[in-house]
């Protein structure tokens, strides 16, 4: 599909040259630097799209009465009511629930918290924070007890962490390419800024028993949600979360109190904490002994992948979109990875044939989403996007050729909702129509 | 004078320092509490059969409470057909897809039956069930899959010992992580 163009040499409306840095239309990032000036200086020069029968401008009704009163909480206007997540439980059946964040219609690197992906295993429980207890106990030297209360008058610490599910993107292990949006295949991941308290810190009150290697989390919802997380996490940056984008958890996202693992799979992230128990051994949970537990090719199967490793995916232009005329466009998309920053994006328009380095928003945080942009000027005809990046570790995202033949493919499409198989972090592919449809690809 | 509170803050102090923890003073707000205390949240069991409760349970004795309490969503002898997965399945695995997943030829350990069954099941009544109950809907489970005999009881003896086939087929993925 791909066409190698070479327009070698755009010319933005000032006359400047914005240089091509790859096939297919894919324009040096650095023209994002200057693009406030572009458009003004395309005003004073008079250059620019002609003005010519355009109505006169009037006040519209609003703007000559008096709006609505303020709510105490504020919600998003009428007009944004198709930006929600989508439910695969919403009558609540017994069994798992699934909401997931609308990429497609967010931008930045926050997750409002309200569109922040849930999955609960029986229902979100309805949790009295006075009531609520977390326990430490087993291989300590003093097992101990705290209510929401006390933690909150321990040293509270930020960090902007990304959370992931491990069947995040499953859809992409179906044999031919899922024609659905980034929400349905990629919603499982969401970033907020999390306050809490240092798990460490409460290590060290109770004291470990050097035998201890492993604690076993554990929820206070209705399945008593259970996962073993080696100490050696513990000890490095687990959290004890109370906050979330700096109120109090979502009922979904845990509350009151939430393990969270910076990088790790969701699942291990316990929601509804009341309890960690030091343990020699891993529990081997039905979570961690089935569910997250991974078929591979040969029959064997992996455990405790725990990492969410590099990945990144174009939410701009995406499935479902449709662009209106060539013209300058703006590729804007998500990266991170569970081993700290992202280091760099490269971003084709010819299905993987040129790459070009996107422009990283900062901050570039340690395990936190990543915005990248990259101007992009479509000419009209077919091209294919692409995103691929690469983390401070050195981990690359994997093409898809790599990432099945290491980890397989299925034989027939997947249920849109299921869970086929986890940890799927290769490349996804928007192919453009040259009517700018865009469908979702395998390049 | 040394007390046993010294010894712990000491103790506490050599485990900071060798693991690397910087020390910083702390509120000590913790409510110290014991073990007896616990006992009741404390249902997590360990493949090696640590945490597992006294009591005992035939196939037999399961196999009533299992018609009553988890037919309806397992379907009848666990064969599946409801809303929720086969218990009951001689498929060999074929594919990548979890759905090839069964008790038979993927879960590692018997253990994680009693532990799952007993913290979350029933689904609408999840703890509900005693100590003999689980076992004998374990037990149940393990011989219909034939992975114990008709007669087998399961107790916290014999629970941790029942060999399951896919034990070793495990790929730890990140070693060093642990």
């Amino acid at each position: 599909m791909a066409r190698s163009k070479s327009t070698s040499q755009d010319r933005d409306m000032r006359g400047q040259a914005l240089e091509a840095v790859a096939g297919n239309g894919l324009i040096d990032r650095r023209a994002l630097l200057g693009r406030g000036m572009m458009f003004a200086g395309a005003m004073s020069t008079g250059v620019g799209p002609a003005a010519a029968g355009a109505e006169p401008l009037a006040d519209d009704p609003w703007s000559l009465e008096i709006g609505d009163p303020m709510s105490p909480y504020q919600v998003p206007s009428k007009f944004e009511a198709k930006v929600k997540r989508t439910l695969s439980n919403p009558n609540n059946e017994p069994r798992n629930s699934h909401a997931r964040t609308p990429h497609h219609l967010l931008e930045g690197t926050t997750t409002p918290n309200g569109l922040h992906f849930n999955i609960n295993h029986g229902g979100v429980p309805n949790i009295d924070p006075d009531k609520h207890r977390l326990v430490i106990h087993g291989l300590v030297k003093q097992p101990l007890e705290f209510t929401l209360e006390t933690l909150s008058r321990y040293p509270l610490t930020s960090r902007v962490s990304f959370l992931e599910c491990g069947g995040n993107s499953a859809p992409m292990f179906s044999p031919e390419p899922m024609q659905e949006t980034v929400q349905a295949l990629h919603g499982l991941v969401s970033c907020a800024e999390w306050t809490g308290v240092k798990l460490s810190t409460l290590l060290e009150e109770t004291g470990i028993d050097p035998k201890a290697k492993w604690l076993i989390a554990e929820g206070a919802d209705s399945p008593h949600l259970s996962r073993s997380v080696p100490v050696k996490k513990a000890l490095d940056d687990a959290m004890i979360a109370l906050y979330q984008n700096g109120e109090r958890l979502m009922p979904g996202n845990g509350y009151p109190m939430r393990l969270l693992l910076p990088g790790y799979e969701g699942n291990m992230n316990v929601k509804f904490l009341r309890r960690i128990k030091l343990v020699e051994q891993p529990q081997l949970s039905m979570y961690e002994a089935r569910t997250y537990s991974q078929i591979l090719p040969n029959g064997k199967a992996y455990r405790f992948y725990f990492l969410q490793e590099v990945k990144s995916f174009i939410t701009y232009p995406s499935h479902g979109m449709a662009l209106k005329g060539p013209g300058l466009y703006e590729i804007s998309g998500l990266a991170y990875s569970g081993t700290g920053r992202i280091e760099k994006v490269m971003v084709s328009a010819d299905g993987g044939q040129s790459w070009a380095q996107a422009a990283l928003q900062e901050p570039v945080l340690s395990k936190a989403f990543t915005r990248f942009r990259m101007p992009w000027r479509w000419d009209g005809g077919p091209a294919t996007l692409q995103s691929r990046a690469w983390d401070e570790a050195g981990n690359v995202q994997p093409t898809r050729t790599e990432f099945v033949a290491a980890r397989g493919e299925l034989t027939k499409p997947p249920p849109i909702l299921g869970f086929p198989n986890q940890h799927y972090n290769s490349i996804t592919s928007w192919g453009v129509g040259s009517g700018g449809e865009i469908k979702h690809v395998y390049a | 004078m040394f007390t046993p509170k010294h010894a712990i803050l000491a103790a506490s102090l050599l485990l900071a320092a060798t693991a690397g923890v910087s020390w910083a003073e702390t509120p000590h707000l913790g409510k110290p509490i014991d073990e007896a205390a616990i006992a009741n949240w404390d249902i997590s069991i360990l493949p090696d059969g640590t945490g597992l409760p006294k009591g005992s349970g035939t196939p037999a004795q399961g196999a009533p409470i299992f018609a009553e309490k988890c037919a309806a969503c397992h379907g009848d002898n666990g064969k599946g057909g409801g809303a929720a997965a086969a218990l009951v399945d001689d498929r060999q695995i074929n594919g990548i897809s979890a759905s090839q997943k069964t008790i038979k030829n993927f879960w590692p350990y018997a253990t994680t039956i009693f532990d799952f069954v007993r913290r979350a099941m029933p689904f609408q009544m999840p703890h509900s069930l005693t100590d003999d109950e689980v076992y004998a809907l374990t037990a149940y489970i393990l011989a219909e899959n034939k992975l114990i005999g008709a007669n087998d009881a399961m107790n916290a003896e014999t629970l941790p010992k029942v060999k399951m086939p896919n034990r070793d087929n495990f790929i730890i993925r990140f070693p060093d992580r642990i």
